[in-house]
């Protein structure tokens, strides 16, 4: 039976991954994927916590139910996001985020 | 069927009729034609039967606005002597037209969208005259306007039938604005929200306010009568009127001459009680009536354009009518001579139509010549119109214009000799017109190849030659006016009488002398006329310097002040903070998140250890 430090550490070692992918890749869709990572790592531990930690004796569903909302509106967030990268993709035929500093002077 | 659905039917099958044209045979010329004379053929049947059985009293239909007693607007029918005349004039007058235009239509574009227009403006025609409140009427008043505009500008592509159809619109709104006043005043003085009304029965009824104030009561009915001054083109808003020949033909004709025009008259008998019990407000409307009767007839004799000359001839008629309200006698001496009118001038606007058909679309006069032996019906029946208008004895129009004019030599012996020079104006430029047109030799190819038009435009000439002859007899004027006020002839003189015969025969007699040997060119040429009195240019100099100049100063502070400054201005602020803070950005993504990071971990140490 794995203990609540088991599914902490899993959940780290995801989100670490996950920044890990934000950070240092250069294709805006690994990006994204990172993102969802560090994303789904939250859940993760939410979830761990929701199983282990008792309130006032009784088991607690609310962070569960979190997750649920959390999953739905990373749903729609990924639509819009691949949305913006598709466009971007057309409007300047690359994917890779150095091609991509207009904004600076 | 009773009777008021009678009323009701004869309403809206022109709209209905309109309706269908409009959305499912757009593209089917006879079905298209077929509706819209099916549809007026309905309210000649209905109008006549309602005439004959003297349907009387109102019909109530909704109520548009309802804000229970302080505020409610119905729409009901009203049927009396007046209202059952006028039906009998605009549904005898419409099915005629309908069917000339066929004729006149055929090789033109928008064939449907005209019989639409025609049946939409019987629709409204009918709306006026069955209006049982001010506000109903104006409702479709202005809904004569809108139809108007849709007819006057049918050829929409030519600039000055785009432009002339704005006109007629634009003029009759000034016209409309000082109606809407005074159906307010009238409302306001007639208690307001407490029993305030807009029937025709209630404020003819003199209300208390209006009689310690005469001076308000003659105001509310002259702004009143501003509405008839827009509608029934009198000075100084006629301008519209002579513009709007740029229409085909018939719409002139059913517009100009029998109905839409007609509207005002038929407003001012609608509140003749009202208009007489103010002696004011009555000595203005006669007198701007006379005015322009004796100036539309000046500028008559110095037009060129066939429908030039009769539109501002409707004009001068129109004149005789206002004045006629103006003399405070009885709101049959305007009907009858609308009555008349309606049926010579519908006959004279036809047998012009027939003529410019046969020159191929030439309505200047004196390109044509000789059109006698070549359109003799057309000559034949223009005669009757002609000799109607110009008051020639035992024509319609001789019975009820004299009837104005002595009634004016009893009331007002200044505005009776206005118009009796106007009436000697007018047998000399119709006698002008029928000269130059119709006799002499052709002055140019297309009235040498005229050719007479085709039956179904004949027919309706011939049939509206007989009411343009016989309409002013005492059998119809018994008939259509006794019950609607009396029309006894008034005590004149034995020489007033002559005096009308005479500039009868005066006119006539001119118009032979100057014209009668058929001249290349016309023998008179005055300036001053044909600049129209310098009105139309005046009212131009108005638009370019006043309102253009008011424009130009909206415009700078458009453009500078609010283009310029908040516009533009804002938007430079903003853009040049943008411009000083791209010096802040490093352009890689991973280093705002990493800065991102940094700030959150910063912030949440923040919270959590600082206090």
């Amino acid at each position: 039976m794995p203990t609540l430090a088991n599914y902490l550490i899993a959940s780290g070692l995801f989100f670490a991954l996950g920044l890990g992918a934000v950070m240092l890749r250069r294709s805006i869709i690994v990006i994204f994927m990172g993102l969802e990572m560090m994303l789904n790592a939250a859940n993760l531990s939410l979830v761990a916590f929701s199983r282990y930690g008792l309130v006032s004796g009784h088991q607690n569903f609310d962070a569960q139910v979190l997750v649920f909302f959390i999953i739905s509106v990373a749903a729609a967030e990924v639509a819009v996001g691949l949305a913006i990268i598709v466009s971007l993709y057309r409007a300047r035929q690359t994917t890779h985020v150095e091609d991509l500093d207009t904004l600076k002077f | 069927m009773n009777l008021p659905s009678i009323a009701w039917i004869i309403l809206f099958a022109p709209l209905v009729a309109a309706g269908l044209i409009l959305m499912v045979t757009r593209t089917n010329k006879p079905f298209a034609a077929g509706l819209a004379i099916l549809s007026a053929l309905i309210t000649t049947v209905g109008g006549y039967t309602l005439f004959a059985k003297s349907a009387e009293g109102v019909y109530h239909g909704f109520n548009w606005v309802d804000f229970g007693q302080a505020f409610s607007i119905p729409f009901d029918l009203a049927l009396d002597p007046l209202s059952r005349t006028m039906l009998v004039i605009v549904t005898t007058i419409s099915p005629l037209v309908f069917i000339y235009s066929i004729g006149y239509m055929k090789e033109e574009v928008g064939f449907a969208r005209f019989f639409a227009g025609l049946a939409l403006f019987l629709f409204s025609m009918l709306g006026i005259v069955l209006a049982n409140n001010l506000v109903m009427m104006f409702i479709f008043w202005e809904l004569v306007g809108v139809s108007s505009y849709i007819l006057i500008g049918h050829y929409y592509h030519k600039d000055s039938a785009a432009d002339a159809a704005k006109q007629a619109f634009l003029v009759n709104r000034i016209g409309d604005f000082g109606f809407m006043l005074g159906i307010l005043l009238f409302w306001i003085a007639t208690g307001g929200p407490s029993g305030g009304t807009f029937s025709f029965v209630g404020i003819n009824h003199p209300a208390p306010i209006f009689v310690q104030n005469p001076a308000l009561l003659a105001v509310a009915v002259v702004l009143i009568f501003c509405g008839t001054v827009g509608k029934s083109a009198q000075f100084p808003l006629h301008v519209w009127l002579p513009n709007s020949m740029e229409g085909p033909t018939p719409v002139s004709s059913l517009l100009h001459a029998a109905t839409m025009v007609a509207a005002g008259v038929y407003l001012l008998a609608r509140i003749f009680p009202i208009l007489a019990s103010s002696p004011e407000a009555s000595e203005v409307v006669a007198w701007i009536g006379a005015i322009t009767a004796l100036g539309a007839g000046i500028l008559a004799i110095q037009q060129d354009d066939i429908k030039g000359i009769l539109a501002y001839s409707t004009i001068s008629q129109l004149g005789y009518m206002v004045t006629g309200a103006g003399l405070a006698v009885s709101a049959a001496l305007p009907m009858f001579h609308l009555f008349t009118h309606a049926f010579f001038k519908c006959l004279l606007f036809l047998t012009a139509g027939s003529v410019i058909l046969g020159m191929h679309h030439e309505q200047n006069i004196w390109k044509m010549g000789g059109l006698l032996k070549k359109m003799p019906v057309t000559f034949i029946t223009y005669c009757c119109g002609m000799l109607a208008l110009s008051g020639c004895p035992f024509f319609s129009g001789h019975y009820s214009k004299d009837l104005i004019m002595a009634c004016s030599w009893e009331h007002h012996r200044d505005i009776f000799w206005v118009v009796v020079i106007a009436a000697g104006l007018t047998p000399f430029y119709m006698m002008r017109q029928a000269l130059v047109v119709f006799f002499g030799k052709a002055r140019s190819e297309h009235s040498e190849h005229a050719h007479e038009s085709p039956l179904v435009m004949t027919i309706p000439l011939i049939l509206l030659a007989i009411p343009a002859v016989i309409a002013g007899y005492p059998f119809f004027e018994h008939t259509f006016f006794h019950e609607i006020g009396s029309l006894a002839e008034p005590e004149v003189p034995a020489y007033v009488p002559q005096v009308f015969l005479g500039v009868f025969l005066a006119g006539l007699g001119l118009a032979i002398a100057i014209y009668g040997r058929a001249p290349e060119k016309d023998p008179i040429r005055i300036p001053f006329l044909r600049r129209l009195f310098y009105i139309d240019d005046f009212y131009f100099w108005i638009v370019r310097v006043i309102q253009g100049g008011f424009a130009k100063i909206c415009s700078f502070i458009d453009r500078w002040l609010i283009d310029g400054i908040l516009v533009r201005g804002s938007a430079t602020v903003v853009w040049t903070l943008g411009f000083a803070l791209r010096f802040l950005q490093v352009g890689n993504i991973q280093a705002y998140a990493l800065f991102f990071g940094v700030g959150v971990v910063g912030l949440i140490y923040l919270l959590l250890h600082v206090r």
